[in-house]
């Protein structure tokens, strides 16, 4: 999505009646960021500042509302995102020891992102599958019910795309 | 799609449908679609049985619907008419299910569930324990109704409760049913619906807000998320009710972004809806409007509280606010406007309490906590899954009897139940009764429904930990008692963890747990101790344990007990010498030992030994001489 071709009022939805322009500016800044990031896969500096002057917003207020979020990330990302689960069920059941392994094998630590930008490796606080923990999501797909042979293929897939 | 124009064209288009769809005489597969059974190959057995089917010529009605609970058994199906029940169901199956069962009407005794492999098989999936004990009102739909499908919601009665209280109710009714009926407020506090609704609806001012609450960040709970992809209808038509009711004409439902699937599942219902006329302008030629908007989350945990997610909602930071103003005060909810915050699952019980009457609600539970509730049970246990059981039910029946007790049959500890602000119940409470006031009673909550089962191998100081150091990366730093309470605690239980545990620490660890909670801001700063409190109350010997004698009875934290190869059941394969980092493992000619001098404590050798024959003790009190 280009920032000149965002539609405040196309984002903000049935509510655009009630608002005032400044609310409805404000109210679609996430929903922007989003979409930004969904393009880029991280939020440029220059695409914020353009985004700033578009939804007249200061560029301090964009970037302290774009921090505040985990999902936002300032730095480009890898290729294959690789997150993995420490919910509460996937901790009790060893997502601690998925992640070392991971963790060894490409030399990163979590939250980091390989030299070559072909992973970047991510903890996520539960993704809702608890019923299959030890749970990892590669690139949205989630793979459940983890042994060390699955985590090996995974490493293995991941390393030949 | 047509819009239909009034109450009649909705029921003449229920009689059309409950005709077209889902007729008897087609055999049909209703297999489940959730996020789980479609990580464990949903899609792929959909190929394999449409490409069978095409083969053979059969006529086949395959109904992807939503979750049906039972996430380790996945892919699961429902054979019909035969309402034959198959388990772990892998694609080269698809061929023997349509023989045996499709054509032949018969088992197909290899993928049917068995509790264990000498038992016979169950083929009725009423009769599998883990759904015998349920009673589904918040899930009625999931596992019955393809979400894509908006005439497969009306064909099961779907928008009768909102064609009732438009045609022969006014708002009063509605408001005086939900208030009869008592439905508490399912997202953890179990604040009464009616009574919010209330005070939503007296608030001046005619611009009012229905917001649903899907930012469902606690850690092994996913009831919300099972009724946004699997029943997205029922949730629009609680929160209809609800507008009606209280006279709202917009409607929000905030979502966590960790949930694409439920977003998306969410926007193609709301697109059907708009379609069919039963959101928008004029809903169904009665002069009542209401229109609904998605908001996105974006991985902030704070963000489930109420005034966070308003805050979120309006394009700021996810900080709470101080209340009062409340939301449902002018001032307080979305842009000042009043607005009423309930729980997805709250609202999916709305219409089968307008539909059915609040007696009928009443007439489930108990006399405080009516209905039912959605647990997620995960953990430990054998079978984990949502389970949706009335209020009153004991612990015992949900994790034994439903959970088919302990995995690998080992000990039960404890269960967590309501995520990070909740709290661990021991074994000795397994009797307890689960409603919202029993829980608080002792110590814990009903949070949102996440039920986490512990057993021996579990270490409840590491768990406290976990939970607290969940909450204190989650905290949003307004407030000092959250942002600095939290850290210190964290600080104390790392120190514990790691063998260097003081006298004192405990008491410690009291006294800020009960400060935080007193004086933090908002509804996680104030539960956030909760974790640790409880396992204190509960588990204080194996805290005294750490501190005192350094060791770990759960063998989970390093740096703790005394390491020793037991030469009895050593056979001498050498794996701990090459695992050990500080060459603490000393070889001699018929055996392996460790040097306590050298020893770090860091596991490395227990966890290594193929057969452990590694051994960790409590360490010996030095003697004075």
């Amino acid at each position: 999505m280009k920032v000149e071709e965002l539609d405040v009022d196309e984002k903000v939805g049935n509510v655009k009646d009630i608002l005032t322009e400044v609310q409805k500016k404000r109210g679609i800044l996430i929903h922007a960021f989003q979409s930004i990031q969904k393009e880029y896969n991280y939020l440029p500096e220059d695409v914020l500042k353009a985004l700033s002057k578009k939804l007249d917003i200061p560029l301090v207020e964009v970037y302290s509302t774009a921090t505040f979020y985990k999902h936002f990330y300032f730095k480009p990302r890898g290729k294959n995102i690789v997150c993995v689960c420490t919910g509460t069920a996937c901790h009790v059941r060893g997502s601690g020891k998925v992640l070392e392994k991971i963790e060894e094998s490409f030399g990163i630590k979590e939250g980091e992102t390989t030299p070559d930008l072909s992973l970047t490796l991510e903890t996520v606080g539960c993704v809702g599958c608890c019923g299959l923990a030890p749970v990892i999501t590669v690139n949205e797909e989630v793979v459940g019910d983890l042994s060390p042979k699955k985590v090996d293929g995974i490493i293995k897939k991941v390393r030949g795309k | 799609m047509e819009k239909l124009k009034n109450i009649d064209e909705l029921k003449s288009l229920r009689k059309r449908v409950v005709g077209e769809t889902f007729k008897p005489d087609v055999p049909r597969i209703r297999i489940c679609s959730g996020t789980a059974c479609t990580a464990s190959g949903t899609p792929k057995v959909v190929n394999a049985i449409e490409e069978e089917a095409g083969r053979k010529g059969l006529t086949l009605d395959i109904v992807k619907t939503g979750c049906q609970g039972f996430c380790q058994m996945g892919p699961i199906l429902k054979v019909e008419p035969q309402e034959i029940f198959y388990q772990k169901v892998k694609p080269e199956h698809a061929k023997w299910l349509l023989n045996y069962t499709v054509a032949g009407g018969m088992p197909y005794r290899q993928s049917l569930y068995r509790e264990n492999i000498l038992s016979e098989p169950i083929p009725d999936m009423t009769d599998v324990p883990f759904y015998k004990k349920q009673l589904r009102i918040a899930l009625r739909n999931s596992g019955l109704i393809d979400p894509h499908n908006i005439y497969h919601y009306i064909a099961v009665g779907g928008y009768s409760a909102i064609e009732k209280a438009l045609g022969s109710m006014t708002p009063e009714d509605v408001l005086g049913e939900i208030d009869k009926a008592n439905l508490r407020g399912r997202g953890g506090a179990g604040f009464p619906a009616g009574k919010k609704w209330k005070h939503t609806k007296g608030a001046p001012g005619k611009i009012k807000f229905v917001i649903a609450n899907g930012d469902e960040g606690d850690p092994g709970a996913f009831m919300d998320r099972s009724v946004m992809e699997g029943d997205p209808h029922s949730l629009f038509e609680g929160m209809l009710l609800c507008a009606y009711a209280i006279g709202a004409e917009y409607g929000m439902i905030y979502v966590r972004h960790e949930y694409p699937l439920a977003v998306k599942n969410l926007g193609h219902a709301i697109k059907q809806a708009e379609e069919l006329g039963l959101l928008g302008k004029n809903i169904l030629g009665t002069g009542f409007n209401f229109t609904l908007d998605i908001r996105e989350g974006a991985g902030a945990f704070v963000c489930g509280e109420s005034t966070a997610l308003i805050a979120s909602i309006e394009g700021e930071r996810g900080f709470p606010r101080p209340r009062p103003p409340r939301l449902s005060e002018p001032g307080g909810g979305a842009w000042g406007y009043p607005a009423n915050l309930n729980n997805i699952e709250t609202y999916a019980c709305v219409p089968q309490i307008i539909e059915k009457g609040a007696d009928w609600f009443l007439s489930i539970g108990t006399k405080t906590s009516p209905g039912t509730k959605v647990f997620a049970l995960t953990g430990k246990v054998v079978n984990t899954g949502l389970v949706e059981v009335p209020m009153g039910i004991t612990l015992r029946e949900i994790i034994y009897d439903i959970g088919g007790g302990i995995m690998g049959g080992k000990k039960f500890k404890a269960v967590q139940t309501g995520g990070p602000s909740g709290g661990c119940i021991p074994a000795e409470k397994l009797d307890l009764p689960v409603d919202f006031d029993s829980l608080s009673k002792v110590g814990s909550m009903m949070g949102s429904g996440g039920m986490v089962v512990m057993d021996e191998d579990n270490c409840m100081v590491d768990v406290a930990k976990y939970f607290l150091s969940f909450c204190q990366s989650e905290s949003c730093g307004k407030c000092p008692p959250c942002r600095i309470g939290t850290y210190q605690m964290l600080q104390i239980l790392e120190k514990i963890t790691s063998g260097k545990g003081e006298k004192g620490d405990i008491e410690r660890l009291e006294k800020i747990g009960e400060q935080t909670k007193k004086s933090a801001l908002c509804g996680l700063g104030q539960a956030a101790p909760n974790p640790v409190l409880t396992t204190i109350k509960y588990f204080r010997e194996e805290y005294e344990e750490h501190i005192n004698d350094k060791y770990c009875r759960a063998k989970v934290c390093s740096g703790l007990g005394s390491f020793r190869i037991e030469q009895e059941e050593c056979f001498l394969c050498g794996l701990c010498k090459q695992a050990c980092a500080f060459d603490a493992v000393k070889e001699t000619s018929r055996s392996f030992l460790i040097d306590q001098d050298y020893c770090t404590k860091c596991k490395a050798c227990y966890a290594a030994c193929p057969i452990g024959a590694v051994k960790v003790e409590k360490q010996q009190k030095k003697v004075k001489a």
